[in-house]
């Protein structure tokens, strides 16, 4: 059996709108003489690069990758409107591209009329879309604003009925770009819905889509591109589960690469300029000005900065932070239930007598999820006097995902601040479950009685 | 030939096409009080300030022989409106339906033949204000020479459509070419005997007129619908019809070779 979609070896060059020819105007065309001048390789992006792959008949398939990594181009060049570079791309049967809904849409004429214009443009016959007529109004919930132009209509409303007339074009090949977010809960179901009807006449499905569950739960073969090139196909959750691995290593680099410049930026800030605004201890100090994650101060109360920084006399310094996994090692992205470690480096050029280590926990709304210093634990300093290591350990880090900030300090029982560390070491939590709010308290469900559930 | 395999599927694009088409004039007559009436309101404009001119400021500018002045303006001015609208809106058309070409597996030639043909349909809905004034002058058309009436319209729209395949596949690339072209339009408008009859136009200015295919349309019109006598310039009009299948065909392949980048461009 032929396949519904074969894309051999596809590679699709862009000319990038680079200087000049951004504002191509005929006379500078001539004056250049580059009116039909090759292209040089500095001004050109490629944005599939070889890509392969074949859809058989009655299957859906699932195009998952990054911003940018080419998923849209491949949808296009599958559905015809661009031609790729090189390669080869066959269809077998109808096609209808869901890529923007609606594109065809006169605003002046009324929705009625649309409908049979879109529907002629997606090769339907006038008869055919008689007969579906009632059907599509139905489908997109538009039965009392048919006749009204189309320019009167939400663009909720917009988009269902661009929804509703190309699928029911009754396509062979049905090609999908991110578009079920059109309309309430109610409406996706019916989308989805919609699309296992397809599924169960034999139809076939491309589906471009950042939503990973969809990919897991709906398609039978998942394909990630990267930058272009092909990084994985095949069973979606294995595919899947290699995606979001490569995405928790690029946040891992970036968040790395964003705190080393934050630190050293900060070690460069003269300590002593910031020694009159340090009124108070640190952690109980720190309760949640709301300032803003970048760097424009936001006028604190009482001369206290909120901001990023570092700060303090260096009596005692904190000469490294690392922040590590159940595995020990360093890292900036963990799951949720980990357990996690922030070892301090300190080390004091003489025998210091009054300090304490303290910690505060902030969440990306700069709420304080959690602070406490060694003060606060009733540990009673004693001395120290060179290097030392200080470890604060979680063993199991109950937060919902998100991304947390973590202020670290040295300071006087009295809030004289030796080093003072402000937000300057970010770390990301990672959950499959969806929940909200700031701590997740250890918990189990249990049910009685004649209620039943399936675990997923 | 993929250019001429193309060509074909035209043909079945007619559904589309004559949707297209009324769609167009739907959509716009319908946010407009004064409706159908618009098909006509620009010739007349014109036709009314060509008038003033010629018989209240410039009185004696044209023989005596070519009254009523203004019948004969309005058998030139009233394709002429097709013409240059054509041209002028087809320039922006691949632009203004950039949605359909970039969204939609859309075969984009249809946008600028639906320019020119809804164009085509106001002119029709001008040609009874046309009879009128036949009607009101009382001038005899003979029915016989009224058979070439429809050869011209049809010369005249295998040429509009051939430019205006060629200038909005240009457009696309070069923005620059809709302004040019509104100037290059109103110089062409009087290179052509519209206002003026072609008998009246200086001797050695006649050769390059006759390079104008445009000339040779409105001659045409004007024989037919305002002069006497029989329609003595069927040669030229038969040259120009063939003239037009090749404008056309160039105007095609140039679009069909521009297609792909549409796309990208728009």
């Amino acid at each position: 059996m032929t396949p519904a979609i074969d894309v051999i070896n596809v590679s699709k060059v862009y000319r990038k709108y680079a200087r000049k020819r951004q504002f191509a105007t005929l006379k500078s065309a001539i004056l250049d003489g580059s009116l039909l001048g090759d292209l040089n390789p500095d001004e050109t992006f490629q944005a599939l690069k070889g890509v392969s792959f074949s859809v058989p008949k009655g299957c859906t398939y699932g195009v998952i990758g990054r911003n940018g990594s080419g998923k849209s181009t491949l949808l296009k060049c599958v559905a015809g409107i661009t031609r790729p570079t090189q390669g080869e791309v066959r269809v077998d049967g109808r096609i209808s591209a869901l890529i923007e809904l609606g594109a065809g849409f006169h605003p002046e004429i009324s929705g009625r009329e649309n409908i049979f214009i879109n529907g002629i443009m997606l090769g339907l016959t006038k008869k055919d879309i008689q007969r579906r007529f009632d059907e599509i109004v139905e489908f997109a919930e538009m039965q009392d604003f048919i006749d009204a132009p189309v320019k009167t209509y939400s663009s909720g409303m917009y988009m269902r009925l661009g929804f509703a007339v190309a699928v029911h074009v009754d396509p062979e090949v049905l090609l999908v770009d991110e578009v079920l977010a059109v309309g309430d809960q109610g409406f996706t179901h019916k989308c989805l819905d919609k699309f296992a009807e397809f599924r169960r006449r034999n139809k076939s499905i491309l589906l471009v889509t950042h939503s990973l569950d969809l990919v897991e739960k709906f398609c039978d073969i998942a394909h990630w591109l990267d930058h272009g090139v092909t990084k994985g196909e095949g069973d979606p959750k294995r595919v899947v589960a290699a995606y979001v691995i490569d995405v928790e290593d690029t946040e891992e680099n970036e968040l790395a690469k964003a705190e080393a410049t934050r630190v050293a930026a900060a070690a460069k800030e003269v300590s002593e300029a910031r020694e009159t605004e340090i009124t108070e201890p640190s952690v109980s100090s720190v309760s949640g000005e709301a300032a803003s994650v970048s760097s424009e101060p936001s006028g604190p109360k009482d001369g206290f900065k909120s901001d990023e920084g570092r700060w303090g006399t260096r009596e005692i310094e904190i000469t490294n932070v690392t922040i590590s996994g159940p595995d020990r090692e360093a890292g900036h992205v963990f799951q949720s239930g980990d357990s996690i470690q922030v070892r301090m480096d300190v080390s004091s050029k003489e025998k210091i007598t009054d300090f304490v280590f303290g910690l505060g926990l902030f969440n990306a709304d700069n709420v304080c999820v959690y602070g406490t210093n060694t003060n606060l634990e009733e540990f009673q300093p004693t001395e120290i006097d060179g290097n030392g290591v200080v470890t604060f350990t979680v063993d199991k880090l109950d937060l919902v995902e998100g991304t947390y900030r973590l202020d670290l300090a040295a300071h006087k029982a009295d809030g004289y601040p030796y080093d003072y560390h402000r937000l300057l070491y970010t770390f990301r939590v990672k959950s499959r479950i969806r929940d909200v709010g700031i701590y997740r308290p250890d918990h189990r469900w249990s049910f009685d009685g004649s209620i039943k559930f399936e675990r997923s | 030939m993929a250019t001429f395999r193309n060509l074909t599927a035209l043909f079945r694009y007619r559904g589309l096409i004559q949707t297209l088409v009324v769609r167009d004039l739907k959509a716009r007559y319908r946010g407009s009080v004064l409706g159908f009436f618009w098909s006509f309101f620009n010739p007349l404009l014109l036709l009314l300030i060509y008038s003033f001119v010629f018989t209240q400021v410039l009185v004696g500018a044209h023989d005596p022989n070519m009254e009523p002045y203004a019948l004969f303006m309005f058998c030139g001015i009233l394709p002429w409106t097709w013409f240059s609208s054509s041209v002028l809106e087809s320039s922006n058309t691949l632009i203004a339906g950039g949605n359909l070409i970039k969204k939609v597996l859309f075969p984009a030639e249809v946008l600028p033949i639906v320019t020119v043909l809804a164009n085509m349909v106001h002119f029709f809905l001008g040609l009874p204000v046309l009879i009128g004034f036949l009607i009101y002058y009382q001038r005899p058309v003979d029915p016989l020479e009224l058979l070439w009436f429809p050869v011209i319209v049809l010369v005249q729209l295998i040429f509009t459509i051939g430019l205006a395949l060629f200038l909005s596949a240009l457009t696309v690339h070069f923005r620059d070419l809709k302004d040019l072209l509104g100037n290059v339009v109103q110089l062409w408008f009087f290179a052509t005997p519209i206002i003026y009859p072609m008998l009246q136009a200086p001797a050695n200015m006649r050769r390059w007129l006759n390079l104008n295919p445009m000339t040779h349309i409105m001659i045409s019109y004007q024989e037919v619908l305002f002069f006497p006598g029989p329609h003595g310039h069927w040669k030229w009009l038969a040259a120009l019809g063939a003239f037009s299948v090749v404008v056309f065909l160039a105007g095609y392949f140039v679009f069909d070779r521009l297609r792909d980048s549409f796309a990208e461009e728009v």
